[in-house]
């Protein structure tokens, strides 16, 4: 199948730096493909060059068959966008968000006034229908800016950490509607830092780093090519010490973060035998997760 | 600086539904809006006018609450399109990121920042139009040459927008804008012959007065409301859209930098 967004050799400059370095991307129609990385590593940057709205300094980019950035403006026609900061209009209600966002794309008040419901019923809004902005939850806002992106009705949706600052239960639903979006066939980009987010949304995911696309793949084969099937993570004060006497030999590889030890391991028995003689020791049995792959990947030290 | 930055304008009439989301805002508080468009004029006016015309017989051949009148319609015009322009223009931009959303759908920054100048003219229009009513009330007037101040109110708008633009686009926070109006706003009243005529300065004041885009609003102004046309009211005119034309092109390439980091 074609592909609806593709990047080849995508490279963005600031002041010298590359903060998108040679980055090839291809994305097919109906596909959900995450972009995962720590702060900074230019996900926010690659989505901005992918809309046409900054120009890049290298690479060939392509949104819907159309030339990325000379003809952005039509593709946008048929792109969605939920951004990372709320930029709802604050003296509006929810309806009058929705009527005015909608006549940017140039579609006309019966148009508009025709998709309201549906919209409002997709975002569980109906009911605040004449709510103003300020008036709406977290939750709310997040939701408005979803049914937002949705009123040209795209092909494309871009969403940009779409449930960043927002409790689990709102974060449920949201995930709810984005599953619904993908099953009516919609193309969806979503940068995310939630591993549990992009493993439950993303039929593909790329981690990226200082600017580069560092593992692509499904979320199962990301964690297959990258990392051992088990986890055991070992927890106490004398676990440091322990580590450095028996875990090298049992474990394939190990990792230490505070006073908690991370053991990578193909066959997990020894391991486990060899920690119940260990009464002082807390731990952990499960398998490798996508937040084990990133943090292997990007690695555990803080990125400020 | 990026030659891409200054391409020339991409001009639409995308602007407008920019212009009507601006205008269903106003709306809410339209109240508020009109009247302060007409107390600060009408204050300026009859404070002034009375209390200082008292003491003076005739200024440059009308009396001079009638003199202070047309300088009040160029005055009370630039101020709503300069504060349009950076306050509330700063607010879409930089606060609410109202601009952000926009740029998101099949809107340019071209359309935006045109929108943004067409919205402080309209401003202006508003603005205008309730200081000629003032006008009219107290009878200052009754030549009906002063239907001229209308579109001079949305020229001067346009003019003082796009200037004004180039403040914001710069601008890294709200104290900002205190320069602009200290340093180049304050001044210009002073030296345009809103309050008394500009051949009351010294000479050198004269010819900087001369250069300066309210000088030329006010000129075509005040003959207007005295029922004559305005001598030389073509190359005012031009001076205005000059001024309006530069200022546009020159906001847009500050903010296609701004907003291409």
């Amino acid at each position: 199948m074609s592909a609806v967004i593709r990047a080849t050799g995508l490279i963005k400059r600031y002041g010298g730096q590359r903060v998108v370095d040679g980055i090839d991307l291809s994305i097919r129609k109906g596909e959900c493909f995450g972009l995962l990385g720590p702060n900074g590593a230019g996900k926010t940057t690659t989505l901005r060059l992918l809309l046409g709205l900054i120009a890049p300094d290298g690479g060939q980019l392509e949104l819907l068959g159309h030339a990325v950035p000379s003809h952005a403006r039509e593709a946008r026609l048929r792109v969605g966008v939920v951004p990372q900061l709320d930029n709802l209009d604050p003296d509006f209600t929810v309806a009058e968000n929705l009527q005015v966002y909608g006549r940017y794309f140039g579609m006309s008040d019966a148009d508009i006034e025709a998709r309201l419901p549906e919209l409002l019923e997709f975002a569980n809004l109906a009911h605040k229908r004449d709510a103003r902005v300020p008036t709406l939850s977290g939750g709310m806002k997040r939701r408005l800016t979803l049914a937002r992106a949705l009123v040209n009705d795209p092909d494309v949706i871009f969403l940009d950490e779409p449930t960043t600052g927002l409790d689990p239960q709102a974060r449920h639903l949201i995930w709810q509607r984005l599953r619904e979006l993908t099953r009516r066939g919609k193309t969806l980009l979503l940068t995310t830092h939630f591993m549990d987010e992009a493993e439950r949304l993303c039929h593909r995911l790329a981690v990226m780093d200082n600017g580069r696309l560092i593992s692509e793949g499904t979320p199962r084969e990301l964690i297959e090519s990258n990392i051992e099937p088990q986890v055991v993570e070992v927890f106490g004060e004398h676990a440091t010490a322990w580590a450095r006497g028996h875990a090298v030999s049992l474990a394939q590889r190990f990792e230490v973060s505070g006073e908690t030890v991370f053991c990578y391991v193909h066959d997990a028995q020894p391991l486990l035998l060899e920690l119940q003689r260990q009464p002082e020791l807390r731990y952990l049995h499960r398998p490798a997760n996508l937040e084990d792959v990133f943090l292997k990947l990007t690695g555990r030290e803080m990125r400020e | 600086m990026n030659m891409r930055y200054f391409s020339p304008p991409r001009l639409s009439l995308r602007f407008i539904p920019i212009w009507r989301r601006n205008f269903m805002v106003w709306k809410k508080m339209a109240g508020p809006s009109i009247l302060g468009h007409l107390a600060d004029p009408v204050i300026y006016m009859l404070g002034l006018g009375y209390g200082l015309g008292g003491m003076l017989p005739e200024v440059g051949g009308m009396s001079y609450i009638a003199f202070l009148a047309a300088g009040t319609v160029c005055y009370s015009t630039m101020n709503s399109a300069s504060f349009e322009a950076l306050y509330s223009g700063f607010a879409r931009m930089h606060e609410q990121r109202t601009w952000e959303a926009i740029l998101n759908t099949p809107i340019t920054l071209d359309d935006v920042v045109l929108s943004e100048i067409v919205w402080g003219a309209s401003k202006s229009l508003l603005s205008g139009a309730a200081v000629l009513a003032v006008i009219w009330l107290l009878g200052l007037s009754h030549s009906p040459l002063t239907l001229w101040l209308i579109p001079l109110a949305l020229l001067v708008g346009l003019c003082f927008s796009a200037l004004g633009l180039i403040v914001t686009s710069l601008a890294p926070g709200y104290d900002f804008f205190m320069y602009y109006f200290t340093l180049l706003i304050t001044p210009m009243v002073l030296l345009c012959g809103v309050f008394f005529p500009v051949d009351q300065l010294p000479s050198a004041l004269q010819s900087v007065s001369a250069v300066l885009p309210l000088t030329h609003a006010v000129n075509l102004a005040r003959p207007l409301l005295n029922d004559t046309i305005p001598a030389g009211w073509l190359s005012h005119i031009a001076v205005l859209l000059g001024y309006a034309v530069t200022g546009f092109y020159v906001s847009l390439a500050l903010f296609r930098k701004r907003l291409s980091q």
